[in-house]
């Protein structure tokens, strides 16, 4: 059959696709290989941090070593050998960081061109395209733009290395604060050896005036990437953040443990955004990144809410699980989520809505998508409280298989301690029929296209909660995601 | 347009197609009836393309060249529709976004320019209303939810879009109570023309009251036993497939 022949043949040919594999020339300054007490002084020496910065890394650290890596997720890879890894690099002379764009190495500028951000353009467009862009570039932030614009609003959106410096009230109150030092394995080890991230503080009643968009990018070989981001939103304040990435080809595993904390007291509302895109091993399913993160929003105050949407189409293995502490009464949890995996990649990854203050909602809309020999898992937990009065709770979780070498699973956890609670629980799995397939081609729309096609339907209830920018982009990579995942 | 000789199809190792020829010229209209498994449903995937259904002899010939190593895409392309027996529901992708999706390949494979958003919307408001076809069905993702009916007009209305060169239409009839069949075969008759070949498969005699045919044909155990016009239907509604096909034997 000559179309299982041109099935193998793209499968081979993926390992050259990857559309974004590439990799910057930039010298860069490193921490010697391995970690310790030393690299974790010579981390917090560099960026110049205060003794309360170090001690908490330092403490962080300490417990770390006393804990165990967690086994419980649907994921198999090598035994990670934590002292055979880079635990800091950073772009050359951090110390003067440019001004301008026009100061910015001109190779991580047409990084980004390749990556299709047009920061330039941005910059120009700066009053109509109103997205503001801190670009992380491997670990401390060399562009950031529409400062002012912001600052008029009264918004801070700066490098958490900085706010440690600019702010450290606000650092101090609520750094640990969603995530504490001791939550798990990887959130400890962040908290350790961070090194940098986006800080971002709404004032009371401010409706951020523009879109807060961060990119990242691994750059640096076996270098870990431990990125903190802290989000805090005023009583009655709005923002919008927008995070992706994507990352260049290389061969080795690469260790990625971000933690990201966001916090919206009384009425506040925060909708966190992310298109995740790390490099997901070749066709044979070597290299890739390995990402563990931890993601956990707090609404503390009365009717405040929360929103996750997540597009997870990258990484050779992902630990995932954004979620939501309903603590003020009335608050509400979001969490909209497409994962694919493609080849050998893993995914393992869902939510945590715990609720407890009273007429917490919460909804879950979670798509999971396998092709190729790839495993999708969604684990989620709904948690009602006995005070959580009337607590609701939707989930719906919908599985779409591509071939037959592939897994999904689905992992659901309900504890309800409180009578009132409403809780529905939703899953259906089904595969990508022949028959659609033949049905698009008559039509005269080519096999990967109508791959695409039929998954973004599949998708369509999360994709339309991603802002405008970053719903085409999503398509987008829905197709690149899947490519030769049918013949 | 289309020629078939002495074609034999295999699907799952088992012959289902066993000789058959048939010459369809720009503008005809061939009914193609046929009892229960003579391969009715075959001959219509087999000419747009499926995976599974291979061709172990004979040839189809179309517009001078041989159609048996295209891709289903690249037979549309080139002009070839298939009116499904039962056409697929495609949840969360609209009507609009298909259709625009399937004629702007068509076009592209063709070297013709794309569409836009907004010229598409006029072309497809402009066929919808020539085919009585209320535009709300198109903002609905496509077929989900649809009626039989409504399906099977939505079929018509793609082949109006996309104007074919040859239309297949595969027991277009089932499944429709008589108004929905008048609707639908209205449709088809629209589209009759001097450029358009059309293959109409049916059981049943009823539909070519509708869509009156130029030739018909009686497929038995893969091949063509009977060809004759108009009236040949009639006698089969009268005398069954059973008579005919013992006489041809």
């Amino acid at each position: 059959m000559p179309a299982v022949d041109e099935t193998i043949s793209e499968v081979k040919g993926l390992g050259e696709k990857y559309k974004y594999g590439f990799e910057t020339q930039i010298l860069s300054e490193k921490a010697p290989k391995g970690l310790d007490e030393d690299t974790i002084r010579f981390i917090s020496a560099k960026k110049g941090e205060p003794d309360w910065m170090l001690d908490w890394r330092l403490d962080a650290y300490r417990r770390w070593l006393e804990m165990t890596e967690p086994k419980w997720a649907m994921v198999n890879y090598p035994e990670i050998d934590f002292q055979d890894a880079y635990y800091y690099a950073a772009p050359k002379s951090p110390e003067d960081a440019p001004q301008s764009l026009d100061e910015v190495d001109p190779e991580l500028l047409k990084t980004y061109e390749k990556l299709g951000i047009p920061l330039k353009e941005q910059e120009m467009l700066a009053g109509v395209r109103n997205v503001a862009v801190d670009a992380v570039f491997d670990s401390v932030s060399v562009v950031t733009t529409f400062k002012e614009k912001l600052a008029e609003a009264g918004v801070i959106f700066c490098p958490i290395s900085e706010a440690v410096h600019t702010h450290p009230e606000l650092v101090k109150k609520y750094l640990g604060s969603v995530v504490p030092v001791t939550d798990n394995f990887y959130a400890t080890l962040n908290s350790a050896v961070f090194s940098d991230g986006s800080f971002v503080y709404i004032p009371e009643g401010v409706r951020c005036p523009m879109e807060l968009s961060t990119y990242f990018r691994i750059n640096e070989q076996n270098t870990g990437q431990f990125e903190r981001t802290l989000i805090i939103a005023e009583k009655g304040s709005y923002v919008s953040y927008l995070e992706g990435c994507t990352a260049p080809m290389r061969d080795e595993n690469q260790l990625h443990a971000a933690v990201v904390e966001l916090v919206a007291l009384d009425d506040a509302e925060i909708k966190y955004s992310t298109v995740q895109n790390w490099y997901p091993g070749d066709a044979e399913g070597k290299g890739g990144i390995y990402n563990f993160v931890t993601k956990r929003g707090d609404c503390r105050g009365p009717n405040s809410k929360i929103s996750w949407t997540q597009v997870e189409t990258g990484s050779a293995v992902t630990w995932k699980y954004p979620s939501c502490i309903l603590r003020g009464d009335n608050s509400v949890g979001e969490f909209y989520s497409i994962a694919i995996t493609n080849n050998y990649q893993q995914a393992d990854t869902g939510t945590k809505m715990v609720h407890l203050g009273k007429n917490t909602k919460s909804r879950i809309i979670s798509k999971g998508i396998s092709a190729g020999k790839a495993q999708n898992t969604y684990r989620g937990l709904v948690s009602i409280h006995p005070k959580a009065k009337a607590a609701r709770n939707y989930t719906q979780c919908d599985s779409l298989l591509i071939g037959d070498k592939c897994g999904a699973h689905t992992v659901p956890y309900i504890e309800s301690r409180d009578p009132s609670a409403l809780v529905e629980h939703e899953a259906t799995t089904s595969k990508l029929s022949e028959e659609q397939l033949f049905y698009c081609r008559q039509r005269g729309i080519g096999e990967e296209e109508a791959v695409t096609l039929l998954v973004n339907g599949f998708c369509k209830e999360v994709l339309q909660h991603l802002p405008m920018e970053f719903a085409v982009e999503a398509q987008k990579l829905v197709g690149i995601s899947l490519e030769g995942s049918v013949g | 347009m289309l020629q078939i000789k002495d074609l034999r199809v295999d699907v799952d190792g088992k012959e289902i197609l066993t000789g058959l020829s048939l010459d369809v010229k720009a503008g005809e209209v061939h009914a193609v009836m046929g009892p229960n498994g003579s391969g009715k449903s075959t001959l219509s995937y087999v000419l747009s393309g499926r995976d599974g259904y291979d061709v172990t002899g004979g040839s189809i010939t179309y517009k001078g060249d041989s159609l048996v190593d295209l891709d289903p895409e690249d037979r549309a392309a080139q002009g070839i529709f298939l009116a499904f027996q039962y056409p697929l529901e495609i949840p969360g992708v609209g009507s609009m976004t298909f259709m625009r999706t399937a004629l702007n390949a068509q076009r592209k494979a063709r070297g013709e320019n794309e569409l836009d958003a907004a010229s598409f919307m006029k072309l497809i408001r402009a066929k919808a209303k020539e085919l009585n076809i209320d535009a709300e069905m198109l903002k609905r993702p496509l077929n989900v939810g649809f009626s039989g009916g409504e399906k099977k007009r939505n079929e018509v209305l793609q082949m109006a879009l996309l104007e074919p060169t040859l239309a297949i239409l595969d027991e277009t009839d089932s499944g429709l109570d008589i108004d929905a069949l008048k609707l639908v075969a209205d449709g088809v008759n629209a589209l009759r023309s001097p450029d358009r070949a059309m293959i109409v498969i049916t059981h049943y005699q009823r539909l070519l009251n509708y869509i009156v045919p130029d030739y018909v044909h009686v497929l038995a155990g893969g091949k063509i036993v009977k060809s004759g016009d108009k009236s040949l239907a009639l006698e089969l509604e009268k005398s069954g497939y059973d008579a005919i096909v013992a006489e041809a034997a």
